[in-house]
C-alpha cells in the first residue's frame, strides 16, 4: 500500500505505477465537472477551451463566490465551499472523457463501474476515492479558482483548481483491472443470504 | 367572524419578517452545523467499527465536522432540496399564505447572500434561477400540534445523493412482511456507496403510495435515538439495522460494520389489499436546524 503523490498532468507511467489500495496525494491543477457539464460536452458536442490532456477531473460542483478578476482570482470566483457528488451518473462519460480530452484521473465518492474499469484498463485511468460529504476539509485543499469555462451551466461549469497537498485520496479502481467497489459488492452479495435469514426470511 | 382562540389567553402571534429570518438562519445554519444525535452516532460507529479502512474514513468524517465549524463552512457542498416542516400549536395566530412566502424569501436570501449553491433547477428546461427555488421547493409540509402558543419551524437541506437513493414498492398482502423486509436488504444493496454511508435508513410501511413514501422521509430525517411509535414498527427497527449492518457496505461503500447508523420505521394503516413499502436514506452529514418559536421569543436548536 504505497503512498504517491503526482503533479498533474500526469503520464500513462504514472497511473500504471497506482494500485488499488494505494494513496495518491494530488498537485498543482485539478478540474471540476459534473452531469449537465458532460451531457453538453458529448450529447451537445460542446467543446472546452481547457486542455486536460493527462489531468484529473473531480465530480463536483462548488459553492462559490463572485469577486473582482484579481490577483489569484482570474475565474471572477473565490471558494466558498467545494466538495464531491455520487460518481456513478457519470458512468458513461469516463470512456468519452478518456478518449477525446485525454484524461487520466477520476476523483468521486462511490464509485464507478465495469464499463469504466475498463476504460481505465484499455487507456491507462484510475478512479480515486474521495469521502463524500467531507467538503469543509477538501476546500483547505484548493487554493484558488484560476478560471472556469461552459460557465452558463453554473454552477455545474468546467472549473479549473489550483491545489495543494490535496489529499491523501484512495485507488478506488486502478488501469490493472482492481476495483474496491466491486470487491465489497461480491461480498455484500455473498452475505445477502445470511442477512435474510437473521430476519427469518428464506 | 370570531376567532377561534382560548378565552383570556393571547394567542402567539408571528409575524412572516420573523419567519423569513429564521428561514434563511435555519437552511445556513443546517449545512454548517450537524446535529448532537449525529455527532454522538458517529462516536458509537467509531467504538464499534472492526474494519481499518472503515475506521480511516470515519475518523476523516469526524474531523471534517470539526473543520466545518472551525471554519464556519458548509459540511457538504451539496446544500440539497429545502425542505421545511412546520408544526403549528393551538392558540396560534398567524397568515398561512405570509408564512410560505416568507419562508420562500428567507430561502433565497440565504442563497444569495450567504452564497449558496443553488442546487435546484427546473426539471425539464434544467433551468436554476440561482434560488434555490422553484415549483413547489422548497418543500412545505404544515402540520398541526397540540402544544398552545407554539410553532416549530425544521429545516432539512436534503442531499442528492441519498435521495437518488429511494425506492418504492407497492406490494402485495400475500408478499407478508417477508416481502417488505427484503424490499429492505435489496434497497441497501442497490444504494451500496453512492447514498454516502453510513446513513440513517427510513422505511415508510402502509398508507397509500405518496404517503407511504413521505413516513420514509419522516423516519430519514428523525433524530438518532428516537424510536418508531408503534410497537411492532419499533421492533422492525432494531432487526432491520441488525440485518443491514451485517452486509458489510460500510462506509462509502469501502466495507465494513458501518453501513447504517440506524433504520427508522414510521408506519400507516393501509388497504386490505395493499401492503406498500419505501426507502429513503438520510447520508452521514444527516442536517437538520429548527426555531421554535413561543411567547418567551424565538429558540434555535436542532
Amino acid at each position: 500500500m504505497a503512498h504517491h503523490t503526482l503533479h498533474m498532468p500526469c503520464t500513462e507511467a504514472d497511473i500504471r505505477k497506482l494500485r488499488v489500495g494505494d494513496h495518491v496525494t494530488l498537485q498543482d491543477t485539478l478540474f471540476g465537472i459534473r452531469d449537465a457539464t458532460q451531457i453538453h460536452m458529448f450529447d451537445h458536442g460542446r467543446r472546452t477551451r481547457f486542455d486536460l490532456n493527462g489531468h484529473a477531473v473531480i465530480h463536483t460542483a462548488p459553492n462559490v463566490r463572485k469577486v473582482d478578476k484579481r490577483g489569484t482570482n482570474d475565474s471572477g470566483y473565490e471558494a466558498v465551499c467545494i466538495g464531491t457528488t455520487t460518481s456513478d451518473r457519470m458512468e458513461r462519460f469516463t470512456r468519452p472523457l478518456m478518449e477525446r480530452e485525454g484524461v487520466r484521473i477520476i476523483i468521486g465518492k462511490g464509485g464507478l463501474r465495469e464499463s469504466s474499469q475498463q476504460a481505465f484498463a484499455e487507456l491507462g485511468g484510475v478512479y480515486l476515492a474521495i469521502i463524500g460529504g467531507t467538503a469543509a476539509l477538501e476546500t483547505t485543499w484548493i487554493e484558488a479558482i484560476e478560471d472556469v469555462d461552459l460557465d452558463d451551466l453554473n454552477p455545474e461549469s468546467l472549473w479549473r483548481f489550483r491545489i495543494r497537498d490535496f489529499g491523501p485520496l484512495l485507488v478506488a479502481m486502478d488501469s490493472h483491472g482492481g476495483s474496491l467497489f466491486a470487491e465489497v459488492q461480491r461480498k455484500v452479495q455473498d452475505r445477502r443470504a445470511a442477512a435474510l435469514a437473521k430476519l427469518g426470511v428464506a | 367572524m370570531t376567532l377561534m382562540t382560548r378565552q383570556g389567553v393571547e394567542p402567539l402571534r408571528i409575524a412572516p419578517e420573523a419567519i423569513e429570518e429564521a428561514a434563511k438562519l435555519l437552511y445556513i445554519r443546517a449545512l454548517k452545523i450537524l446535529p448532537d444525535d449525529i455527532k454522538e452516532g458517529f462516536s458509537q460507529l467509531v467504538s464499534t467499527e472492526t474494519d481499518e479502512t472503515a475506521q480511516s474514513i470515519l475518523a476523516t468524517m469526524v474531523e471534517n465536522i470539526g473543520v466545518a465549524e472551525r471554519t464556519e463552512n458548509l459540511l457538504c457542498q451539496d446544500t440539497g432540496i429545502p425542505i421545511f416542516n412546520v408544526e403549528i400549536g393551538r392558540n396560534v395566530e398567524l397568515d398561512g399564505w405570509a408564512l410560505k412566502q416568507a419562508i420562500r424569501r428567507g430561502t433565497e436570501r440565504a442563497t444569495r447572500e450567504h452564497p449558496l449553491r443553488s442546487s435546484v433547477v427546473h426539471p425539464i428546461t434544467r433551468q436554476n434561477e440561482h434560488t434555490s427555488c422553484g415549483a413547489h421547493v422548497p418543500v412545505i409540509n404544515l402540520d398541526f400540534v397540540e402544544e398552545e402558543r407554539v410553532l416549530r419551524l425544521a429545516m432539512i437541506p436534503k442531499g442528492s445523493g441519498s435521495e437518488n437513493g429511494s425506492f418504492l414498492q407497492m406490494l402485495i398482502p400475500a408478499d407478508g412482511l417477508a416481502g417488505v423486509k427484503r424490499f429492505v436488504i435489496d434497497a441497501a444493496m442497490k444504494a451500496g456507496g453512492k447514498v454516502c454511508p453510513p446513513t440513517i435508513m427510513g422505511i415508510g410501511i402502509g398508507g397509500t403510495s405518496d404517503l407511504c413514501m413521505h413516513l420514509a422521509k419522516v423516519a430519514a430525517t428523525r433524530p438518532l435515538g428516537s424510536r418508531c411509535a408503534d410497537e411492532q414498527g419499533a421492533a422492525l427497527e432494531v432487526s432491520l439495522a441488525d440485518a443491514v449492518n451485517s452486509l458489510g457496505i460500510g462506509p462509502q461503500g469501502l466495507g465494513g460494520d458501518s453501513t447504517a447508523f440506524a433504520v427508522h420505521v414510521e408506519v400507516a394503516a393501509t388497504h386490505i389489499t395493499m401492503n406498500p413499502v419505501a426507502v429513503n436514506i438520510q447520508c452521514h452529514s444527516a442536517r437538520r436546524a429548527s426555531a421554535t418559536f413561543t411567547p418567551d421569543g424565538v429558540s434555535i436548536g436542532f
